[in-house]
């Protein structure tokens, strides 16, 4: 797939991706339970290591203080147990949540029509491609200044960043997809005098759904970087989202709450992906059969 | 899955020289006009690569016409201009487009949609109204075996099964002329037998006119009226035989001495064609 450009700062890493859109795998022995043990080992390894770290590594491998990187036990009793900081992470997560979902929302729109347009010729995507590259390609801090001339510096430039880094993947994967279909299926079309718009209902956005939930997936993560990053520029209006939360905590040297507010974002890009993945198998699920599935 | 042969009895008399099929009737009455007719069609792809060379040939109402010849001799080619899938280079093809069945090398079904609604693909794309397709393709599923199967989708479905849903979708508009690409080239030998029983069967109840593409020899001369050998390519008609087997043919028509003769002489053609 198309979007491997557009990972490296992404949650999800598209070779996972492709994966979990297939349909249901042959149960393996165990069932649930059976799954479970994978990710518990892995979980328990992890929260060991950043003991480690913090206990260990920080000082003597990085030379650094180890409050830099609080233990697991203190970012869970200074940002989850304690009300207060809890509290304002989850206002924060409230507006981050909105924010990342309308700029997704937006990007779905935008992402599909112009991919559907992009997909009528082969001159127009030659045309329009390296603008979308370039888009993706420029650096936000940059753009900062026009950003907030044209909307301001609350919550509509934030939405306007999340769509800026949201939009790519949605574009390529629903361009490949909508390209994807064999000759065959088209011969069949063609031999029918079908119009190009039967042709795009009924064969070309078929058989790129797989491909576009793809996208949906990759996006929906860097929904929430893009939301997270925008707050980092526009903070005006008191609708202070995670990155705003985060940043305020950091600035006052409170380690625990920052990390506190890191998980809960990453995690919200996670339940984002897996959402995403979800209705991916809601709608494919039955007879879409993905290429990891036939080895 | 069931599948089921099409000889309704297990008589297994050949009756070579009974003529009672529709098949035969019509193959030399130039009073009826063919329903499909080549004329001098050349193809020059434009990679320059020379498919076709002045092939004339005529399938009358009611012939079940095989080609076979070697491979890239152009036959799929045939079809493809039949249809009107890619214009011929020059020449001329006389055919009906209306209602043409056409089946493809793969079953070509659309993975999200079940052989129900994949069978009614061509009926819905001709706008049939929906009433009448449902009743259309649940005749066809019907009739190409595969009742029970209308809610499977295609990834469900064995090599076999596929064909006779692609077979069903054609079905659907009841052609008048229906061509074959090597349809049954990839299942295995077995299935393949049966699939032509299946062809045969469709062939005596719709009457249509058939052009049928294959490799084996031995597919051409127990489906068709006539076999015509086509040379390598450039490809054109060396060779036009008649099969005289009355229908319908059952299995066992494979073992009689006559078949073997016919076999042998087309097969012997074919080799003068590839040299």
């Amino acid at each position: 797939m198309m979007s491997g450009a557009t990972t490296e700062m992404g949650i999800s890493p598209p070779e996972t991706a492709v994966e979990l859109v297939g349909p249901a795998r042959p149960k393996k022995r165990g069932g649930i339970l059976g799954k479970l043990v994978g990710p518990t080992v892995i979980f328990i390894l992890f929260i060991i290591l950043w003991n480690f770290m913090h206990r260990w590594g920080m000082r003597h491998i990085f030379d650094k203080p180890n409050f830099l990187l609080p233990s697991p036990m203190e970012v869970v009793k200074g940002a989850f147990t304690n009300s207060k900081a809890r509290g304002k992470l989850l206002i924060g997560l409230k507006w981050t949540t909105l924010v990342a979902l309308t700029g997704l929302l937006i990007s779905i729109v935008l992402g599909i029509s112009l991919a559907v347009i992009m997909a009528q010729a082969q001159w127009v995507e030659r045309s329009t491609y390296p603008y979308l590259v370039a888009l993706q390609a420029i650096p936000v801090l940059a753009i900062v200044p026009i950003i907030a001339t044209v909307f301001g510096g609350g919550l509509n430039a934030r939405l306007f960043v999340c769509v800026m880094i949201s939009l790519f993947p949605i574009v390529t994967n629903t361009l490949f997809g909508l390209t994807s279909a064999d000759a065959g299926q088209h011969d069949l079309f063609t031999l029918r005098g079908a119009s190009r718009w039967t042709r795009l209902v009924k064969l070309q956005i078929p058989s790129a759904l797989p491909a576009i939930f793809t996208g949906f997936r990759i996006s929906a993560g860097l929904s929430v970087i893009g939301a997270v990053v925008g707050e980092q520029f526009f903070r005006q209006g008191s609708k202070p989202g995670i990155g705003i939360v985060m940043e305020e905590y950091r600035q006052k040297g409170i380690f625990p709450q920052t990390y506190g507010g890191l998980i809960i974002a990453a995690s919200l890009g996670i339940a984002m992906f897996l959402l995403f993945g979800w209705l991916a198998r809601q709608v494919t699920g039955k007879w879409y059969e993905s290429t990891r599935k036939s080895n | 899955m069931a599948e089921t042969t099409s000889g309704s009895s297990t008589d297994t008399t050949l009756g070579t020289v009974t003529d009672s099929a529709a098949a035969n009737r019509s193959a030399r009455d130039r009073s009826i006009a063919p329903a499909l007719s080549f004329a001098g069609v050349s193809m020059i792809f434009p990679d320059g690569t020379h498919a076709l060379s002045e092939t004339s040939f005529d399938v009358y109402p009611g012939e079940f016409v095989t080609v076979v010849g070697p491979s890239g001799c152009g036959k799929s080619t045939l079809l493809r201009i039949a249809s009107g899938l890619n214009p011929a280079t020059s020449g001329s093809v006389t055919v009906d487009r209306s209602s043409l069945g056409y089946v493809f090398q793969d079953a070509t079904l659309l993975q999200w949609r079940n052989v129900h609604r994949n069978v009614e693909l061509m009926a819905e794309l001709e706008g049939v109204p929906k009433a009448e397709r449902r009743r259309r393709a649940a005749a066809a599923i019907e009739l190409v075996g595969l009742s029970g199967f209308e809610g499977k989708y295609p990834k469900q479905l064995s090599g076999g099964m596929k064909m006779r849903a692609s077979l069903a979708r054609s079905l659907v508009l009841d052609p008048t002329v229906f061509l074959f690409d090597e349809p049954f080239g990839a299942v295995d030998e077995i299935t393949r037998e049966r699939l032509n029983d299946e062809v045969i069967k469709l062939f005596q109840l719709n009457g249509f006119a058939g052009l049928f593409i294959t490799h084996s020899i031995s597919e051409a001369v127990f489906l068709s009226t006539r076999v015509l050998v086509m040379s390598a390519r450039p490809g054109h008609i060396v060779a036009d035989f008649r099969v005289p087997f009355a229908y319908p043919r059952l299995p066992d028509l494979r073992f009689e001495p006559e078949f073997a003769e016919l076999s042998g002489r087309i097969s012997h053609e074919l080799r003068g064609a590839h040299s």
